[in-house]
């Protein structure tokens, strides 16, 4: 694993870096009171990179991206950071109509909801010459030329007939597929994909898995997955972020992280996970309790409240994001081997 | 494992719900043909799963199990009764023993009831106990499935996804019933969570001798919490075996690929493990394939397959498989 690790860090040392994100926080004013969404998240991304995003529902992951993306409506969100920056712009600096450009053009999304994310009164073909147009000044004809070359990229048959039609005579992975063909329709240099296979069915996930993965490959974008499934992620990603309750936990090489998780909710979480290959048969290992409510300013490590090493200072300060080793980063005062603090 | 007694025997059940024309003279044009002509029992104590992708007919299998659902034809035992003959007043006593927990834990606790009510509603219905030995009743339930009997007068909205699962199962334990329905009781909870209710499930299931029939689309999930795993395609039954047969001698070619396209937690397993990816999607119930119903979709379909239905059959000592080829 040494070896495979630091053929890694070169790798990632000879990438330019295209996106930065140094400590972003997100907040929203609700009638309840300040949710307290993304509390500090820094991170980095290379070109062509593959980076997965894991956390629970809540836990900011979302949030984190669209924040970057400004696709949030503010107030009531509070975009909080002290630089992101894509290539070599600072995005927190740029208008609205200069984001306009930028987003969609170079950093393109797709969503979770292959249902909700196409308007349901425009044609698919419509809705992927919209960047088309709009990015690329394309003419209509030009556009509907590259729609239908798009749609069979993502392996839609009979591409220019389907141009024609609606979002509701698609199924669900064909929108998940029109969506992608949306995205990659300006050639972007990254593309943040938001849970898009959480609502599909295994046997469509692992072909959007697949065919994202190609595209990857043959385009040279990077991409951004964010997930909750752990398993997902190990087959697609090269480097993962954990993120629990708005916070990075952890950050590391996919293998270092599956083969030595350092946090106790990575690694309790991996030991939760019924396995396809493994012994069954025993009880699962639970995480008791809940994720904490964001409701509250979080004072402390956030998973103090369930974690089995809690120490007092765990429920006083939060430990900062430091190294581990080169590239895994662990936010946790206690060394979980040992269980006393490093 | 053979003389292990069945609990319910379910025999060539069908389920169709008619696709109609027309507002006042409602015409039938077709049907859905969500269950077709499946047959399986279900045996005392066991925990059978039921897997498939949405749409494949397994929740509508499990709720015309449980007469939640008439069915359309076919029979399903419960004893020495058939449930499908059975008059309402049948029916409704055995709902004592045949209870259900439902996929989504927001949609199925009524919002204006208080989880005391909500949990003693079956005690009401079916007049056991006078309003203190129910309040009594409720509090033990809510301690057996691991919350605190204070939350009695609290409202399904003060509670997380996790909790609300767990007031959706004691209400289903609420009659003492025999047999549970699952039906993807963990599908809508957070990762972290929803080892909490398989763990109390699995614990439920040893202390009061319950029978699950647990559906869901996780095949590790399944793999895990099942004694013996059913999977559907598209109204059928495609196999129907133990746990580790199913997983060390796959037979079924769709089997193969579902087992397949479920990612392991695992980047080094990921990387060296071939995927059987299947092509185009699952083709509409209401217009299913000829033959075998998977052959539009399967890779080793020969000809054979799409003019005839494989019978089902058991090929070896409680392996039950519908394929040509195997």
């Amino acid at each position: 694993m040494a070896l495979s690790c630091l053929e890694e860090v070169i790798t990632l040392e000879d990438r330019e870096v295209i996106l930065d994100i140094q400590n972003l926080r997100t907040r929203f004013d609700t009638r309840e009171g300040v949710v307290y969404a993304v509390n500090g998240i820094t991170y980095k991304l290379g070109a062509g990179e593959t980076l997965g995003i894991v956390g629970e529902s809540g836990c900011g992951k979302s949030v984190s991206m669209l924040s970057v993306m400004r696709l949030l409506q503010v107030p009531p969100a509070k975009i909080l950071a002290d630089s992101i920056k894509f290539k070599d712009e600072e995005l927190m600096s740029l208008s609205r109509t200069d984001m306009r450009r930028v987003r969609g053009n170079e950093i393109a999304m797709i969503f979770q909801d292959p249902m909700t994310s196409l308007n349901p009164v425009l044609t698919v073909g419509f809705q992927i010459k919209e960047p088309l147009k709009l990015h690329m000044g394309l003419s209509d004809e030009d556009a509907t030329k590259r729609a239908a070359e798009l749609l069979t990229l993502v392996e839609i048959p009979d591409a220019e007939l389907r141009l024609d039609d609606y979002p509701h005579q698609f199924s669900g992975g064909m929108r998940q597929r029109a969506m992608v063909a949306i995205a990659l329709a300006c050639n972007p240099t990254l593309l943040i994909a938001d849970e898009p296979t959480t609502a599909l069915d295994v046997t469509i996930q692992a072909q959007l898995v697949d065919l994202v993965k190609g595209l990857q490959k043959e385009l040279g974008m990077a991409l951004i997955w964010i997930t909750h499934d752990l398993g997902v992620v190990a087959g697609l990603a090269e480097r993962v972020v954990v993120m629990y309750a708005g916070f990075v936990v952890e950050d590391a090489l996919v293998d270092d992280l599956y083969g030595n998780p350092r946090h106790p909710y990575t690694s309790a979480l991996l030991r939760s996970l019924p396995r396809m290959d493994g012994g069954s048969g025993e009880a699962l290992e639970v995480i008791e309790g809940l994720p904490p409510d964001l409701l509250d300013e979080p004072v402390g490590c956030p998973f103090a409240p369930r974690c089995s090493f809690v120490k007092d200072k765990c429920l006083e300060q939060n430990p900062a994001l430091e190294e581990f080793s080169p590239q895994h980063n662990v936010a946790c005062w206690i060394d979980i081997n040992t269980g006393e603090f490093k | 494992m053979r003389e292990e007694k069945a609990l319910i025997r379910v025999e060539n059940l069908v389920k169709y719900f008619p696709i109609t024309r027309g507002i006042i003279f409602q015409k039938q044009i077709g049907a859905v043909r969500a269950v077709d002509n499946i047959s399986f029992e279900i045996r005392n104590g066991e925990t059978l799963g039921l897997v498939g992708e949405s749409g494949c007919g397994k929740s509508t299998t499990g709720r015309t199990v449980l007469q939640l659902h008439k069915p359309t034809s076919g029979c399903v035992h419960y004893g020495n009764v058939d449930l499908v003959s059975a008059d309402n007043n049948t029916i409704r006593d055995l709902r004592r023993d045949i209870q259900i927990i439902f996929q989504d834990p927001y949609a199925s606790l009524n919002p204006r009831m208080t989880v005391g009510r909500i949990i003693a509603e079956p005690l009401e219905v079916h007049r056991i106990g006078d309003e203190k030995e129910r309040r009594e009743r409720v509090k033990d339930l809510l301690a057996l499935v691991n919350l605190n009997p204070f939350f009695i007068n609290r409202y399904p909205h003060e509670f997380s996804g996790g909790q609300r699962q767990r007031i959706g199962v004691a209400r289903a334990l609420a009659l003492n019933p025999k047999f549970i329905v699952c039906d993807e009781p963990i599908s809508a909870l957070d990762v972290s969570v929803q080892a909490q209710v398989v763990n109390l499930l699995e614990k439920l299931q040893d202390e009061l001798g319950l029978t699950y029939l647990f559906i869901a689309h996780d095949l590790s999930m399944v793999r895990h919490i099942s004694d013996r795993i059913a999977v559907m395609y598209l109204g059928k039954l495609v196999e129907l075996t133990s746990r580790d047969e199913l997983y060390s001698n796959t037979q079924h070619p769709y089997t193969k690929a579902l087992i397949s396209a479920v990612p392991v937690p695992d980047p080094v397993l990921e990387r060296e493990r071939e995927r059987i990816i299947l092509r185009g999607h699952v083709p509409s119930p209401a217009n299913p394939p000829s033959g075998c119903r998977f052959h539009t979709r399967c890779p080793i379909a020969e000809s054979v397959c799409e003019k005839e239905e494989p019978e089902w059959r058991e090929i070896c000592d409680d392996h039950w498989v519908a394929c040509h080829l195997v």
